[in-house]
């Protein structure tokens, strides 16, 4: 019960974050990816400022046996680099360039903009479902 | 506060939600010991995810955001959320960020905010390289009369 409450929290924080600082308008994302249009360079303040906290917990967490409300860290250990990270990398960009969101903002996008929004979601969880049974 | 070359740009509230966003991913590390990556989230709160936490606990997080959202247009007023017109542009563009993100094991928040605060090499990759795809893509659109 305290797990999910806690995880709760973090989605609402970052679901607030991600509203104030105007990352959930779309065509505002795709104002800093258009270089050669009216550049908008409000994500890269977004990316640096959340950065900082970020950056304190990693550190902290060198110090940590582990995390307050569970037994241990679960963190990705994976350090090679393969063609899938790079692929999908890529494939991720030209979606995002294309429609200037991402999955949370897209996520957010449900309550502010339903309808758009939710064709977005609807592809976004065919594109997920697609990888789960296609791609081994 | 303005930026007189970006009369667009929020600066100021870009990097306040900024440490939002990240102060959300610390409390996620620090407290339950995960990554805050929204496509491994999602996909794990859904069912399409192999691995990963609870599904009790990515839906949590998943249904978090948008209740932040609402919470902040209580509080500051509506804003502003300017999807695309067309609903071709919506399907192509979620398949590739559904496939894109659980091929490349993360997103913006995942590889972008969490990754490579830690330093990560795969992740700072997979961020330059989504950002890269990125950028060429709205270029691309530019020249080719779509935006």
């Amino acid at each position: 019960m305290r797990q999910i409450a806690i995880a709760l929290l973090a989605g609402g924080l970052f679901g607030a974050g991600l509203t104030y600082s105007g990352m959930v308008d779309p065509a505002r994302v795709q104002g800093f990816l258009d270089l050669f249009g009216n550049w908008d360079p409000t994500l890269a303040f977004v990316m640096g400022g959340a950065m900082i906290p970020m950056a304190i917990a990693w550190a902290v967490q060198r110090r940590m046996k582990a995390p307050l409300a569970d037994a241990h860290f679960t963190l990705p250990g994976t350090t090679q680099l393969d063609a899938k990270l790079a692929i999908g990398g890529l494939l991720f960009g030209i979606g995002w360039g294309i429609s200037g969101l991402c999955p949370g903002p897209a996520v957010v996008g449900l309550v502010l903009n339903p309808w758009p929004a939710l064709i977005f979601v609807a592809a976004m969880v065919a594109g997920m479902a697609v990888e789960r049974f296609a791609v081994k | 506060m303005i930026l007189l070359s970006f009369p667009d740009a929020m600066p100021v509230e870009g990097l306040i939600g900024g440490l939002m966003i990240g102060v959300a991913a610390a409390v996620m590390l620090l407290g339950l010991g995960r990554i805050a990556g929204v496509s491994g989230l999602a996909a794990r709160a859904i069912g399409l995810a192999g691995s990963g936490p609870p599904r009790g606990l990515a839906m949590a997080f998943i249904i978090g955001l948008p209740l932040g959202a609402l919470l902040v247009t209580l509080f500051f007023g509506p804003v502003e959320s300017r999807f695309a017109d067309n609903w071709v542009t919506l399907i192509i563009g979620g398949l590739l960020v559904g496939f894109g993100t659980r091929l490349g094991s993360g997103c913006t928040s995942g590889h972008g905010v969490c990754g490579m605060s830690r330093l990560s090499r795969r992740s700072i990759i997979a961020t330059s390289l989504f950002m890269t795809a990125g950028f060429a893509t709205v270029a691309f659109m530019r020249i080719a009369g779509l935006l």
